[in-house]
């Protein structure tokens, strides 16, 4: 997975993500996604190419527990999101949305680097400076989930969560 | 069951647990430490029309044809209540229909908010693992379960299998002292509390909130702290069930009720202390919930709307203290002053007690119970360059419906004296 970094600070809220004004009206997700960041950078949409990145600090997603967040980032073209963390809700929403979403120290990326992602290692390669970083690790099921599509693959396939057993 | 994680503790044989592992291990059916992974039954799972029509597209997507207990779900619709466009109101048509079809409950326009309606029907009791497709899920900590928000796939996922999977957090434990001063109230608590954690100092943890100065609350402001845990990222802001819990729960429910208390050598991850005693009136400064002040740092700045009301502070106690300061007085002209009642109980009960007279006589604009302004889609969407003071709690960019505004939050006293005079006030002035 190759694409652009669009950077973003701490405490993205998921109000910020895409507001309540427009998630509230509507299923249809690629309508949402024209407005994906709108209130944070008008013209995000516009420049975002499909399969880039957005990259935050930390907290990314907090607020909200609007699962419409990473269905309008996916739905724009967003590949995967990189943050130095997460808030809780919006993490399980991501990986169940089949949206990457990866713990990493984001510090030293810059707006238009370009990255390339490998999921299954956990790195991230930031190729416009030649730097290697690497990702906290997801849970099982996490991964589970993701290597399924999301969870709603997930659940059509198992009809609950149990996986192999662990005592 | 215990699907895997990591015991953060390592292989150190420890006794004690907190209140979430003991609610999360007895869910589990196993003894379960922060840290691991594990799949637990839900007693109770709730969607509201910002999240149930997502939940409901993905139940179908997973191939659902009915729920595992249909008697554990509900729908309520507040957030959009009534409907402001033919766009909404076809959502909430999905709503109902698909509560009618599976059997599940269906609280519709004017039953108030989500979070509300639940304590209202009785469908949380002390021990109980509850999700909810909401973040504000976790206000029901207050009542010593395990409450937390979840997004709409999850929700779908639960409703079909009727369990979920759950990270145990470890926990922070929050030790709040002192008498509260006049004109003082829950709200402020829960705003300094939010201001010394941040936004996110308790992400992925639970919070055991207790102290005498939660004991001597009443339960509607225990609620109003619990309800802000998430404001500082935590999974569940929990405390211990008390007298005062069985007291609201006696005639609502006959479900089996297991208070859950932490053992006395439980292991914290963070043990905080917060003396009230001494603090004054608070409020929360654009555009985050953490940036917190004393009321005189902001005495003065002109706002144009307030509301009280939402799932953080529309209760019969915050109504009290709002008719207290607007008794004889009147809002400022020019300042809209709106009153959402926490639930259709909360309402009549306000009506009853005479205070609903003193807020339509003092100039304020009662609306539907439910979530009204606070989400940003109707019912007193600010005006660009406007201020509003709200008792809500978020004050992101945006979020009343324009990112031209401003939000401040604070206490339903604060709220009513600074629109009396059109400019934020300590309402202490306007206590007897």
């Amino acid at each position: 997975m190759k694409g652009k970094a669009h950077r973003f600070g701490d405490d993205v809220n998921t109000d910020y993500i895409i507001a309540g004004r427009h998630k509230f009206k509507t299923l249809d997700m690629d309508e949402l996604a024209c407005h994906v960041m709108e209130d944070l950078d008008p013209d995000f949409c516009s420049r975002l190419e499909k399969g880039d990145f957005v990259v935050a600090g930390r907290n990314f997603g907090c607020g909200s527990s609007r699962e419409q967040a990473p269905l309008a980032l996916k739905h724009a073209g967003v590949g995967a999101v990189l943050a130095d963390s997460f808030a809780r809700i919006y993490f399980r929403n991501s990986i169940n949305d089949g949206l990457p979403a990866l713990v990493c120290d984001t510090s030293e990326i810059e707006e238009g680097d370009e990255l390339e992602l490998d999921l299954e290692k956990g790195v991230v390669t930031n190729l416009s400076r030649g730097q290697e970083i690497g990702c906290d690790p997801l849970p099982e099921v996490m991964l589970d989930i993701l290597n399924e599509g999301g969870l709603i693959p997930y659940m059509k396939d198992h009809g609950g969560f149990s996986i192999e057993v662990k005592e | 069951m215990v699907l895997g994680g990591n015991n953060v503790y390592g292989k150190e044989k420890r006794v004690g647990k907190t209140i979430s592992e003991k609610i999360l291990g007895s869910h589990a059916g196993a003894h379960v430490s922060a840290g691991e992974i594990v799949v637990a039954e839900l007693d109770y799972m709730m969607a509201q029309d910002g999240t149930a029509p997502i939940a409901i597209r993905a139940f179908e997507g997973m191939g659902g044809d009915r729920l595992k207990h249909p008697e554990r779900v509900s729908f309520c619709i507040d957030h959009n209540a009534p409907s402001p466009s033919s766009s909404v109101s076809q959502l909430h048509s999905l709503m109902r229909d698909f509560a009618h079809k599976y059997g599940a409950e269906l609280d519709d326009v004017g039953e108030g908010v989500c979070h509300q309606v639940m304590l209202d029907k009785g469908h949380v009791v002390p021990g109980s693992l509850v999700v909810g497709a909401d973040s504000h899920t976790c206000t029901y900590g207050a009542l010593n379960a395990f409450a937390t928000g979840v997004g709409s796939t999850d929700l779908a996922a639960a409703m079909l299998s009727g369990s979920l999977w759950f990270r145990v957090p470890e926990t922070m434990k929050v030790t709040i002292r002192g008498e509260l001063g006049r004109g003082v109230f829950p709200k402020d608590v829960a705003l300094m509390l939010v201001g010394t954690v941040t936004a996110d100092g308790a992400t992925y943890r639970a919070l055991e909130i207790g102290g005498d100065t939660i004991k001597d609350l009443d339960l509607d402001g225990r609620l109003t702290i619990s309800n802000m845990a998430v404001e500082m990222g935590a999974k569940a802001g929990l405390m211990e069930a008390d007298e005062k819990v069985m007291e609201f729960l006696k005639g609502r429910t006959n479900a089996k009720m297991a208070p859950v208390k932490a053992d006395e050598d439980a292991t914290y991850v963070e043990e905080i202390e917060l003396d009230v005693g001494k603090m004054v009136p608070q409020v929360a400064k654009p555009h985050r919930v953490d940036n917190v002040c004393a009321v005189e740092e902001v005495e003065g700045i002109t706002v144009a709307e307030g509301l009280v009301g939402t799932c953080t502070n529309g209760r019969l106690s915050d109504l009290r203290a709002v008719a207290e300061v607007l008794k004889g007085k009147k809002v400022a002209p020019g300042v809209r002053l709106i009153v959402a009642p926490a639930s259709r109980e909360v309402m009549l009960a306000a009506v009853r007690e005479g205070l609903m007279e003193v807020l339509i006589e003092a100039g304020g604009l009662v609306m539907c119970p439910g979530c009204a302004s606070c989400v940003g889609t109707h019912q007193g969407v600010p005006g660009d360059g406007e201020n509003v003071i709200s008792t809500a709690n978020r004050n992101f960019k945006g979020r009343m419906g324009n990112p031209e505004a401003s939000i401040y939050l604070a206490s339903p006293a604060t709220v009513a004296a600074s629109c009396i005079e059109g400019k934020i006030t300590d309402s202490r002035r306007y206590m007897s």
